[in-house]
């Protein structure tokens, strides 16, 4: 038990300190470099570049026909760029085939080859390679052994459970010990609890392996918790490459803020602005909001607040000190989830349904007949 | 399984049964007839069978049908292969619904004038009439047989088990005969069994294509049966029959048996 926290406390040092993109002396691994995809008249990617480094694992985050599927098939060589470059190493891939790539993809569907057994489906790649036989079946054996279905070597896909066929795929794809290993999906037909789990055993494996990763995934707790950063897309364009704490912290846009995690919008207007705090008027509360973040404003501007449910707190009886970040209102609804609980709360000016959640510090058993009024507060 | 079958329900099936059965029984029977004449009874007898192996034209027909069949089903798997792949990869070629649609004429073409057609070409290009023209033209008329089985097979195919191969350094040819092939091999033998089956029963186009010295089967039996019938074609009729059943019987009982098993074996899978 004690060395298992110690285990998890190093990697999650490791991760804190790995940021090779703050380091502009840094030559990343993979670059792409103004890529635009175009199929007829529909733009799939629009002008995308990134930089992944070494060793890291990065996510492309965005809802379905967001082109991220499409930026990742780029790297694998199964679509061609209409216009800028996909460089791997230095080296501009545009002409080289998939299978002179040395880049592997682990797939949505897994793609197992259903006429093979589970060691051959491992073995396909090195053989492909030209490995000598004593040399694969070694290899195969390490596999195995790193996904823990040793005594499976013998099946056929269709004799495993999800979550094996999952494991041998991905052991598959790592059987070449390829430069970069991209995972479209990898967890999607997995249910809840295996799902987390594995997303664990990625991040372990990844970190061990030393490799490479690329994920692509619509599910943004999934790219939250396995990337060291993540690329948020929508239609085609990249909205904002960052770590996670900074993509929830401070989302670049609103779409991200939206995109991401919970969130109260309320639209408002910029009362002053300076030395990083920033004063805000809203219809929806007579007090004055003040934040602490750097944005440039001016006073006038129409702005968005974004508000995180977990931030907020609510209180039975009016806050001490109301002159400043505090909204009151009517609950409405209580859904009670065990470790926390969701409220939602209907503001005095009548639209604007508000949204917190709160993590239990309600004294015992209060219970609310709704419609009452309360006052929530936030700070 | 059902309970109440109602009297309407046994009275059709009966019937149904008996609309497509009774004119095979009828052959089989008289097949065992001692007499010569095919109509009258005259005791049982094998005798026509006997007959049957000592009719050196008839054997001789047989060898060239099977000759025929064997060698068009085969060609026109492969080239039938190629087309159905042409169609369901290439996306929008130019010509492509041109290409399918006279992939597919031969479907519904009345085979008089597929016959007639390549009777007048192989006259025109003065290619000698024999067995090579009824091989040529049978390959013509099934291959869109074997271009459709095996085009339903590939448009439910996942590309994706291709572009695995791909992504773990197989190049596309040897993605093809590794992957794509062993897996829509049970289509392409079927094309080929449908291929040699309609190859093996067809007269309109062989007797259009055929020359001096090349009499399949059927042609044979045709002629003989305008002087009429003989219980010796009785005889040949019935053994044709006896094979094509067991070939079908056994390749159900082959399916089931490996669906059965695959069905258990994935229910064990998902078990754990």
């Amino acid at each position: 038990m004690a060395t298992e926290k110690a285990r998890t406390q190093t990697i999650g040092a490791v991760r804190r300190s790995f940021a090779p993109w703050t380091d502009p002396a840094a030559t990343p691994l993979i670059r792409f470099d103004n890529v635009v995809k175009r199929f007829g008249e529909f733009t799939a990617v629009d002008h995308v570049s990134i930089d992944i480094y070494e060793r890291e694992f990065f996510a492309l985050l965005g809802p379905s026909g967001c082109g991220k599927t499409t930026l990742m098939r780029m790297l694998a060589g199964f679509e061609e760029p209409t216009e800028g470059r996909v460089l791997l190493a230095g080296q501009d891939l545009a002409g080289v085939p998939p299978y002179r790539r040395p880049v592997n993809m682990m797939f949505q569907s897994y793609a197992l080859f259903p006429h093979m057994s589970v060691a051959e489906n491992i073995a396909f790649g090195p053989k492909q390679l030209g490995m000598p036989k004593g040399e694969i079946a070694g290899r195969v054996a390490e596999m195995l052994k790193l996904v823990k279905l040793e005594k499976f070597a013998q099946r056929k896909p269709h004799q495993l459970s999800g979550g094996q066929r999952q494991r041998v795929a991905l052991a598959r794809s790592l059987a070449t010990r390829p430069k970069v290993l991209l995972l479209d999906e990898p967890l999607g037909a997995l249910d809840k609890k295996l799902r987390e789990e594995t997303q664990f055993e990625l991040m372990d494996l990844q970190m061990d392996l030393g490799m490479t990763f690329l994920i692509v995934t619509h599910d943004q707790e999934e790219a939250m918790t396995v990337a060291d950063r993540i690329a948020v897309m929508n239609n085609g364009v990249l909205v904002q490459v960052a770590p996670p704490s900074t993509i929830y912290e401070a989302p670049a846009t609103r779409y991200v803020a939206d995109f991401i995690g919970d969130v109260n919008m309320l639209e408002c207007k910029v009362e002053s602005c300076a030395n990083g705090d920033v004063h805000l008027a809203s219809s929806v509360t007579p007090a004055p909001i003040e934040i602490a973040q750097s944005v440039e404003a001016n006073p006038g501007d129409t702005a968005w607040l974004a508000i995180r449910p977990e931030k907020m707190r609510i209180s039975l009886d009016a806050p001490a000190d109301m002159t400043r970040n505090c909204f009151t209102g009517e609950i409405w609804d209580i859904g009670y989830l065990g470790d926390l609980s969701i409220y939602h709360v209907e503001l005095p000016c009548g639209t604007p349904i508000s949204r917190a959640w709160w993590s239990g510090r309600f004294p015992g058993k209060t219970r609310f007949s709704s419609p009452s009024r309360r006052a929530p507060a936030w700070s | 399984m059902n309970k109440n079958l109602s009297w309407f329900n046994v009275t059709s099936l009966a019937l149904g049964f008996a609309f497509l059965y009774i004119p095979i029984l009828l052959l089989v029977i008289y097949s065992f007839n001692a007499s010569r004449l095919v109509t009258v009874w005259a005791g049982f007898s094998f005798q026509w069978y006997v007959s049957l192996f000592q009719n050196e034209q008839l054997i001789d027909a047989a060898w060239v049908t099977l000759r025929v069949a064997f060698i068009s089903s085969l060609v026109a798997t492969v080239l039938g292969t190629m087309a159905a792949l042409a169609l369901t990869r290439y996306g929008r070629f130019f010509g492509r619904t041109l290409f399918s649609g006279m992939t597919y004429a031969p479907l519904v073409m009345p085979e008089v004038i597929t016959g007639l057609s390549l009777l007048l070409l192989f006259v025109a290009v003065g290619f000698e009439r024999g067995f090579w023209t009824i091989t040529l033209a049978h390959i013509t008329f099934t291959l869109c047989f074997v271009a459709v089985v095996v085009q339903s097979r590939l448009v439910t195919f996942d590309r994706s088990l291709e572009e695995a191969a791909l992504d773990l350094g197989c190049p596309p040819f040897k993605t093809f005969f590794t992957i794509t092939l062993p897996l829509i091999l049970p289509a392409v033998l079927s094309g080929f069994m449908l291929a040699f089956t309609l190859s093996l029963d067809d007269l309109v186009i062989a007797s259009f294509t055929t020359g001096p010295g090349a009499t399949t089967l059927p042609m044979r039996i045709y002629s003989q049966v305008r002087l009429g019938v003989t219980p010796e074609i009785n005889a040949a009729c019935s053994i044709l029959i006896g094979v094509v059943t067991v070939a079908v019987i056994i390749a159900s009982i082959a399916t089931k048996r490996a669906e059965k098993l695959r069905a258990s074996e994935e229910r064990a899978a998902a078990r754990g």
